[in-house]
């Protein structure tokens, strides 16, 4: 016969302290950085791998080739990085809750928690910030190695960097959010051959925007486009003297981004998370 | 003192999603008398009043579709009222939502741990998001899981548990952070007789500590074994709230006997309402129901009522009142 721990004699019905918003919050943090600790390895893979490769054939290989002169890897360098802290931010965010309000619905066990639902959203966003900033800080180092010396590389806008990084990330795990809970299960990889893989090749990651001029029409239809955003925000910070979009328009541009997906993303958490 | 209380609770699903939504309108395609699809969607529950006192083992017993699963769900601040209040512990679950989380554990209809991580992390990080700290949500876990008989799964991932272990895991989680108020929505589908008998004796126990329970089912004799009180809802609708004793003594006098003929029972029914002995005759469909105060007498009078009638007699059976002829009386449908 089973006995069931009786309840502690200090906690009777009703006598309990409300939780802190602040606790369970950083409980749900807990815990989605021990999940991704657990997956440290293969989140790697998936989020530097394709920016490795890319460092490797355009800023390695091309270069030394003869095909493109060194001066690429300058531009190149801030881009690379914009890849990394987007697709890593987006995936980190879309991915983990297309499993969470799968089949089972997973997510239960936090939907339950004592914290109000937009909350339990907004803890998605700033873990994917989080994967996004390691993402970035790994490629990096990887990124200078395989490069070699970058013409004009400068840490002296350390703010601006920063800025640059955190709200880059927000606006990507906000767009995860707004992915990961309105696209089915079954449409997964259709969305990242559909969406982000355009939006990467589209978002002046691998050529300064500038360059565009000689395409005009393509130089203001990218400009929907969060990632560029982030690439020329990257330049503006690390290499300014590749004249990229000035580093405050960037900024504003990444702030309105970041509120229309978090409003979004927000509204189609709710909606899944209640029937 | 109350613990929860509806009161004209509705729930109306959007057409297209509802087979979505948690299970709640699944049995829309269940016939004239469940959740009923209209225009502007399929409503699940129709102004459901109900109230269940602190302390109480109290059971919603239902056919699938009848409204049960949208009830816990309102309850557990996981589906959103169409109109009308439900509160727990006070609390209202649409305004204050946090609050009754604060006080609730759900067992849900399917076990859906968390998949990322182990069976006992399960545990500590549900405990976290209540606010217990990590050594002394270890505790109660391990303890927990000692005593539902998965202790040694401990360290496993929860892919790695069977359907049944699942259950338990579901059952821990519920508990550890010491809730007053226990949701069970149909925790003993899918498990084997040994295992539900198992639930049952852990689901006494937790009563007996003075938890409110409020559990879902559509086993008769789950209803009746274990719920001090019991609501029968069909169709989105309150049909009867008793104890089960008070339930059976209610249902119809004496002896179901329904006979299954070749074709409509309708003109069989109304000559066997003639019969001495029979207090009530119902046709649905080729289905012949009477119940019989001197139990199976009266068995070949109604076959030769069945036959003046111009029908056959294909198959019988008897049943004793029970909550099972009860609801069949009251909804013209058996439970499952």
């Amino acid at each position: 016969m089973t006995t069931i721990a009786e309840p502690r004699a200090a906690t009777a019905a009703g006598a309990r302290a409300p939780v802190a918003a602040s606790t369970v919050f950083l409980a749900l943090i807990r815990r989605d950085v021990r999940v991704a600790q657990r997956e440290l390895p293969f989140f790697l893979i998936r989020t530097v791998m394709q920016p490795l490769l890319f460092i490797v054939v355009f800023g390695y290989l091309l270069p030394k080739m003869g095909f493109l002169r060194q001066s690429y890897t300058t531009s190149l360098l801030p881009g690379v990085l914009a890849v990394s802290l987007t697709l890593s931010a987006v995936q980190s965010v879309a991915l983990p809750l297309v499993q969470d309000f799968g089949w089972t619905r997973e997510i239960e066990d936090r939907l339950l928690a004592p914290i109000s639902v937009d909350l339990i959203a907004a803890e998605k966003i700033v873990v994917g910030v989080l994967q996004g900033v390691v993402a970035a800080l790994v490629v990096f180092p990887i990124a200078r190695l395989i490069m070699g010396p970058i013409d004009g590389l400068s840490f002296a806008n350390l703010g601006g960097l920063l800025a640059v990084t955190v709200l880059g990330a927000a606006t990507f795990s906000a767009l995860g959010l707004l992915m990961g809970t309105s696209i089915s299960p079954q449409q997964i990889g259709l969305m990242f051959s559909i969406i982000v893989a355009p939006m990467i090749f589209f978002g002046c990651a691998y050529y300064p925007w500038r360059g565009l001029a000689v395409i005009p029409w393509l130089q203001y239809l990218v400009l929907l486009n969060p990632l560029v955003y982030v690439a020329e925000g990257m330049r503006g910070a690390l290499t300014p003297e590749v004249h990229p979009m000035p580093l405050p328009a960037t900024l504003g541009a990444l702030l309105v981004l970041l509120s229309v997906f978090s409003a979004l993303g927000m509204r189609s958490f709710r909606r899944r998370a209640i029937g | 003192m109350t613990a929860i209380r509806t009161r004209a609770l509705r729930k109306v699903y959007p057409a297209p999603a509802a087979g979505r939504a948690n299970g709640g309108a699944a049995g829309a395609h269940h016939g004239g008398t469940g959740a009923v699809a209209g225009e502007r969607g399929i409503v699940a529950l129709h102004g459901l009043d109900l109230e269940v006192r602190e302390g109480e083992f109290f059971g919603l017993l239902g056919p699938n579709g009848a409204g049960k699963s949208t009830t816990i769900g309102i309850l557990t601040t996981r589906v959103r009222a169409t109109s009308g209040e439900a509160t727990v512990g006070g609390a209202d679950v649409g305004r204050d939502p946090v609050s009754v989380r604060q006080r609730i554990g759900v067992v849900p209809q399917r076990p859906n741990p968390d998949g990322s991580l182990d069976v006992l992390e399960n545990l500590i990080f549900h405990a976290a998001y209540f606010g217990i700290a990590k050594a002394a949500a270890a505790a109660r876990a391990r303890q927990l899981l000692d005593e539902l008989g998965i202790g040694a799964k401990a360290r496993q991932r929860v892919g790695e548990l069977s359907g049944g272990q699942q259950q338990r895991l579901m059952i821990a989680r519920a508990l550890v952070h010491e809730p007053d108020v226990l949701f069970l929505d149909e925790p003993t589908v899918g498990l084997d007789p040994q295992a539900r008998l198992a639930l049952w004796d852990i689901l006494r126990e937790l009563h007996a500590q003075g938890r409110t329970i409020v559990m879902t089912t559509h086993y008769m004799e789950e209803a009746d074994r274990l719920c001090e009180r019991l609501a029968i809802v069909d169709g989105g609708r309150l049909l009867a709230v008793d104890t089960p004793e008070g339930l059976k003594a209610s249902a119809p006098g004496g002896t179901l006997i329904e006979l299954t003929l070749d074709d409509d029972a309708t003109a069989a029914a109304e000559r066997a309402r003639t019969i001495a002995g029979l207090t009530r005759a119902d046709a649905a469909g080729d289905v012949l129901r009477a119940y019989s105060e001197r139990e199976g007498a009266v068995i070949p009078a109604l076959i030769e009522a069945v036959g003046a009638s111009g029908r056959q007699v294909r198959n019988i059976s008897l049943a004793s009142p029970s909550l099972e002829t009860l609801f069949i009386s009251l909804t013209g449908r058996k439970l499952d």
